[in-house]
This record gives C-alpha cells, sequence and structure tokens, in this order.
C-alpha cells in the first residue's frame, strides 16, 4: 500500500492539451474516484497513473517514488479495465495466475494465491472455466482477482461497471467497497457515474475539461459544492437551478424568473441586484402556505419517493417528496426551498457566492 | 391426405392442389435453390475429380479410348524414379517454401499490426506479389535468374563477388532454391495479410492487461498474440499447404521441372506424361497420387481448426 501524488500533471495529444494541471493528492489506503462527464480526461489520468500513457508535464509519484519514467510492468500497480480484458484463452485461474507466472513465481505460490484470492471473491468453483463460459458480474470478480492475487500498491479501476446490467452494478459496487474495506490498498476509480463516486467514495475528485472542478468527501461535494458545475453533477435527479437576481430589501431574498419570491437566508455582502443562479436541490423543497407557486406537470411516483415536476415562474423544476401527496398534472401548489439548505452561484463564473 | 377422402365436383381439382401443394412446399423450393450450386459443384469439381480417378485405372491415350487395366499405372509409378524425385521434390518445395512464407509473413503482419507512417500504404504494397499474375511473375523471375542476363549476376560480378555468371536455373540446387524462392515471394502476402487481418481481432487492451502483468513483447507474443492468432494461422497454413502442393504454373512458366527433372513436381510431371506424352492414364496416375497427401495435410488442419475450448461458447465443461 502507498500514498499518491498527482502534481500539477499535463496531457497533449499532439497541440490538444486535454489535462490542464491536475493536482490530486491520494492519502495510503485511501479509496478516491475520479468523476464527471465523459472527455474530462478522467481515464486519460488513470492512464498515465498506470503508465499506459506519457505524462506531458508534471509528476506522479507511488509511495516515495517519481514514477513518470518508470515501465508499467515495475510500478506494482493493478488495473481493472472497463471491458475486463480477460484472456480468452486461459481458465480463470490462469488469468488470475499471469502476472505471478510471469514473474517467475513457483506453481506452490501461485496455486496458493489464486486460491485465495478466489476464495476471497468466491470464484472458487470458477476456476477452470474459460471466459467465454462465464456471465458479466463473474468476468468482472476475475479481473478484480487478477489484481488482487498481486498484491499491489495502488488498484486502478476503469469504469468497471459499465457493462453491468443495473442491478448487477448495484451488487457488485458493495462488493467492490467491501473488499477494499478487508484489504484497506490504495484506489483509484473512475466512474462518469456520480451514484457510483458518492457510494464508494472516501475522496471524489470531480473532473470537467480536463481540470479539477473539486475534491473531497462524497458529504462535502453535495453539501457544499464549489461551483455551478460540481452542484449540477452531484446529486440525483440534479439540482434545481433558477437564474435570477439576489435583493437586499431589508430581509434577504432571491428574485427568481418573472418575479418569483425565493429564500435566502444571507445574501453575499453588498449583492443587492446581483444577477446569480439559485440552487436548490430536489428533497430540499417542502410544501408550505409561504412557498412560490408552482404548477404542477408530471408525477412520479418511485414507492419510496415520489418525484414531482412542475414549473416556477416558467422554469420547470423537480421537488422530491418521501411522503405521499395526492398531486395531479396541472394542480397548482406551493413549494418552498429550505433557506439554510439553498446554494447561491454566480451567474457569469458558476462560483459558489453563499458560505 | 385429407382432401383425398373429401368428395370434390371437378376431379382435377385434387392435380391443381397436389401441384400447389409441391410449389408451396419448403423442401422442393430449396431444392431448387440448390441445384445451381450443386449442377456447378459436380460439373466442374466431382465429375473431374471422378474421371480423372477413373483415367488412372486405364490406359487411355490422347486419340485413343482406354481400357481398363487397373492398378497397372500405379504398379509403373512405384517403379519409376522420376515419379519418386517428382514426390520428393514436391515435399521439398511444399515443406520449406510454406514454412518460410509462414515465418515472412507473420513477421510482415507483426510489422504492419505497429504504428507507423504510411501504414496504409505500406499494406497496399505487401499485396503487389499477389495481385501480379502468376506467369507474368514467373517470367520475370525467368529472366532475373537468366544464365545470360541475370540481374543479380550481373550485379555480383560488377562488385567483383564472382567471376562468371551463376547458372540459376541450369544447376540443380540453384534451380531449386531459386523456384521456391519465386513461390515464397508469390505466397507470402497471402499469409501476411490475412494473419494482419488475425492480429487486427485481438483487443489492444489484452496487450495493456499483460504489459501491467508484467509481460516484456516477447512475452506478449508469446502469451496473448500467438495463441489468439492459432485458429488463423491454422486456416491459412492449410491453403499455403495446398496452393504450394499442387502449384504448376510458376514451375511450368520457369523451368518446366528441369534440369534434370529438380524441380519436377507432381502437377508438373503429371501435365507432361498426361499432356505432351499422350498418356492420360499415366498422367491421371500421378495426379491421383497427389489425393492422399492433400487429404493428410487437410486431416493435419482439420485437427488445427478444431474450435479450441476457449473459444467455445456457454457450454461448462
Amino acid at each position: 500500500m502507498s500514498s499518491v501524488q498527482i502534481r500539477d500533471v499535463r496531457k497533449s495529444f499532439g497541440n490538444f492539451e486535454v489535462l490542464h494541471g491536475v493536482t490530486v493528492p491520494i492519502e495510503d489506503g485511501q479509496f478516491v474516484v475520479l468523476v464527471g462527464p465523459s472527455g474530462c480526461g478522467k481515464s486519460t489520468l488513470l492512464r498515465m497513473l498506470a503508465g499506459l500513457e506519457n505524462i506531458t508535464s508534471g509528476t506522479i509519484s507511488i509511495g516515495d517514488r517519481v514514477v513518470n519514467n518508470v515501465q508499467p510492468k515495475e510500478r506494482d500497480i493493478a488495473m481493472v479495465f472497463q471491458n475486463y480484458a480477460l484472456y480468452p484463452h486461459m481458465t480463470v485461474a490462469d488469468n488470475m495466475g499471469f502476472s505471478l507466472k510471469l514473474r517467475n513465481a513457483g506453481a506452490d505460490e501461485i496455486n496458493k494465491r489464486v486460491k485465495r484470492a478466489a476464495e476471497i471473491l468466491a470464484l472458487a468453483p470458477l476456476l477452470d472455466r474459460y471466459p467465454r463460459q462465464l456471465s458479466g458480474g463473474q468476468r468482472q470478480r476475475v479481473a478484480m482477482g487478477r489484481a488482487i492475487v498481486r498484491d499491489p500498491q495502488v488498484f486502478l479501476f476503469d469504469e468497471p461497471l459499465s457493462n453491468l446490467d443495473a442491478k448487477l452494478r448495484v451488487a457488485m459496487r458493495t462488493e467492490i467497497k467491501e473488499l477494499h474495506q478487508r484489504l484497506k490498498t490504495t484506489t483509484v476509480y473512475v466512474t462518469h457515474d456520480q451514484i457510483e463516486a458518492m457510494t464508494m467514495a472516501d475522496k471524489i475528485v470531480v473532473m470537467h475539461d480536463g481540470i479539477v472542478e473539486q475534491m473531497g468527501t462524497p458529504l462535502e461535494l453535495y453539501d457544499k459544492p464549489d461551483n455551478q458545475f460540481v452542484a449540477g453533477f452531484i446529486g440525483s435527479p440534479a439540482m434545481n437551478f433558477l437564474k435570477g437576481h439576489v435583493r437586499v430589501n431589508g430581509v434577504a431574498a432571491f428574485e427568481g424568473p418573472n418575479g418569483v419570491k425565493l429564500p435566502l437566508k444571507t445574501a453575499p455582502a453588498a449583492s443587492d441586484g446581483r444577477p446569480a443562479v439559485y440552487g436548490v436541490r430536489p428533497e430540499h423543497f417542502t410544501i408550505a402556505d409561504d412557498g412560490a407557486e408552482a404548477e404542477i406537470i408530471v408525477v412520479e411516483p418511485t414507492g419510496s419517493e415520489t418525484q414531482v415536476f412542475a414549473k416556477i415562474g416558467g422554469e420547470q423544476v423537480v421537488a422530491v417528496f418521501r411522503e405521499r401527496h395526492q398531486f395531479n398534472p396541472g394542480d397548482k401548489i406551493r413549494l418552498k426551498p429550505d433557506p439554510s439548505l439553498v446554494h447561491l452561484f454566480d451567474e457569469a463564473t458558476g462560483k459558489r457566492l453563499n458560505a | 391426405m385429407a382432401d383425398v377422402a373429401i368428395p370434390r365436383a371437378k376431379p382435377q381439382m385434387s392435380e391443381d392442389s397436389a401441384w400447389t401443394q409441391l410449389k408451396h412446399n419448403r423442401n422442393w423450393l430449396g431444392f431448387w435453390f440448390m441445384v445451381p450450386a450443386m449442377a456447378f459443384l459436380i460439373f466442374f469439381l466431382a465429375y473431374p475429380l471422378g474421371l480423372g480417378i477413373w483415367l488412372s485405372f486405364t490406359d487411355t491415350r490422347i486419340g485413343r479410348v482406354g481400357h481398363f487395366v487397373a492398378t497397372e499405372n500405379y504398379e509403373w509409378l512405384w517403379d519409376d524414379s522420376i515419379f519418386w524425385l517428382s514426390v520428393f521434390n514436391t515435399l521439398l518445395y511444399t515443406f520449406v517454401a510454406s514454412a518460410l512464407k509462414f515465418a515472412i509473413g507473420l513477421y510482415l503482419a507483426l510489422l504492419l499490426n505497429e504504428n507507423m507512417p504510411f501504414k496504409a500504404m505500406l499494406r497496399a504494397m505487401v499485396l503487389i506479389p499477389f495481385i501480379v499474375p502468376t506467369v507474368l511473375s514467373a517470367l520475370a523471375f525467368w529472366w532475373i535468374f537468366d544464365s545470360q542476363f541475370s540481374i543479380i549476376s550481373w550485379s555480383l560480378r560488377h562488385l567483383g563477388v564472382i567471376d562468371q555468371n551463376i547458372n540459376f536455373l541450369g544447376d540443380t540446387t540453384w534451380a531449386r532454391i531459386c523456384v521456391i524462392f519465386a513461390n515464397i515471394w508469390r505466397g507470402v502476402p497471402f499469409v501476411a495479410i490475412t494473419l494482419l487481418a488475425g492480429l487486427q481481432t485481438v483487443s489492444p487492451s489484452l496487450y495493456e492487461a499483460a504489459t501491467l502483468d508484467g509481460a516484456t513483447r516477447w512475452q506478449n507474443f508469446r502469451f496473448i498474440t500467438y495463441p489468439l492468432l492459432t485458429p488463423i494461422i491454422a486456416v491459412v497454413m492449410t491453403f499455403s499447404v495446398l496452393f504450394t502442393f499442387t502449384d504448376f504454373q510458376l514451375i511450368w512458366a520457369m523451368t518446366r521441372g528441369g534440369p534434370v527433372n529438380a524441380t519436377h513436381l507432381m502437377a508438373t510431371l503429371s501435365y507432361q506424361r498426361a499432356i505432351i506424352a499422350g498418356q492420360l492414364g499415366e498422367g491421371a496416375a500421378i495426379s491421383s497420387a497427389m489425393i492422399p497427401f492433400l487429404l493428410a495435410a487437410i486431416m493435419v488442419s482439420w485437427f488445427g481448426l478444431q474450435r479450441r475450448k476457449w473459444q467455445q461458447g456457454e457450454s461448462n465443461d
């Protein structure tokens, strides 16, 4: 196990720079998730960490050693690929033991370590099968087994769950997290799915267009997003954004679209009339007489909660209620955001304005 | 049939319906769809093959209907040293040329699979020997290996390596080397391009995974590329061996089997005996004698081609 330091790393393909100076400190034993929309550079960063891509500038160190010019096989890392990259002509046992075989480990040693990994992942009955004969989830586990057998300093996961169906994805998510809690190996996990990031990470790194937007624990990112991008990316259903102006007339308030009044706990200093974006999570709406008038468009019950799509001042918002209201499309209701949980962003830069 | 039992006003109706039924019978229709292909195979493959085998048991000559002579032709061949020389030549030619075609073809395929400038152009260039008609390239080689005007002899003389021209096609050893060389030159593109196609089906992430697992480039080839390529190698080499074994054009255009029968293959000897000398029966016997060898080659590939366990689908054993 090792810490990993990514310092001001840049990556260019020809003249096109895809990573613009990324710095990510990763502590020993941490589970770090790199998350962002496709094309944000998260997979490239992971591949640079693995040694599959060159580092244009900056440094990456694993433990105390700068690995910029270290061959992938000497970095002591193991990677789980999106398509698993299992060797089709080898049995499960051979797949898992391949790296040990290349290291000239003895047959007994290989057997012992493969067996141990197979037990951890419940793969023992499948050791003689070929990848073709396995289901998606089993292949996924073999790919992880191949990584575990090596007992590396760092595990790298490149969108490992995106080829699985929804139910299996949830199950494997838990399995990977449990595995990490058991082995405590430093892990870097790339995904575009913010729910995976939220549920698994010790630390989330939100990336966008080749820069780090924000780093922190899942709840830090959820409670206090640094900017509008992170606010919109983390959380499901996504945060509602309403454009308008800050008003400070005795009480702080927000004037939303078409003059809708929305509550604000405190206004940023000297900000009367300042154009801003008002952000409120769907779960932070309540039904209250002093709420903003909203017309219901669609009601989507999911059982545990109900998602209500409504229009406030002509803008569509979504609200989530745990309790079961009797709503019908066309109904007029009054939605009130919880002022202490409201986010305010600069309209131009998207930076967070309230504390 | 049900409609037989039902009394009908017009008896013709049942005839009509039988024909209509036949028209709509899928097997009947399927039979007619197969007829063109069957006719083609029967007239151009099965019939000539059968005729050749039949002729080998007769004493047919050009212009004279033969009589059945049982295995007399084969008994003659058994004691014919030229026939045995042609068998040896054919095996030598096939074995050496196929082995070298495989080695060079695989090397070229691996090279062309790398990222390099002008990749598409290089790949196209590799195919050139394949698209030149065999006889034309054979004629070119004939000139290259000519005893007086050979460009190789000329170059080596001017470089001071040799004093007099090499008698490429007049010396038995040189002649064999020359025809094998020409065959390799012509056969390499087929092997290279087919293996290249096979290489491109190997997912790059397998190499990345192997690299992270600690494989060197050689180990990547040895443990990933080669095993994944074996099915396609089996196909390519079967075809390559069959084509080489039955080669005729190159030899006939370059040496006509000479010197002193040193380059006579079974195919060229058969042609010489059957068409040039007119002994159709004996020529057919030589041709038929190739069948066991070809069958053996096909058997080898049959077992080589059998789907390996790892290629099989969902079965659980």
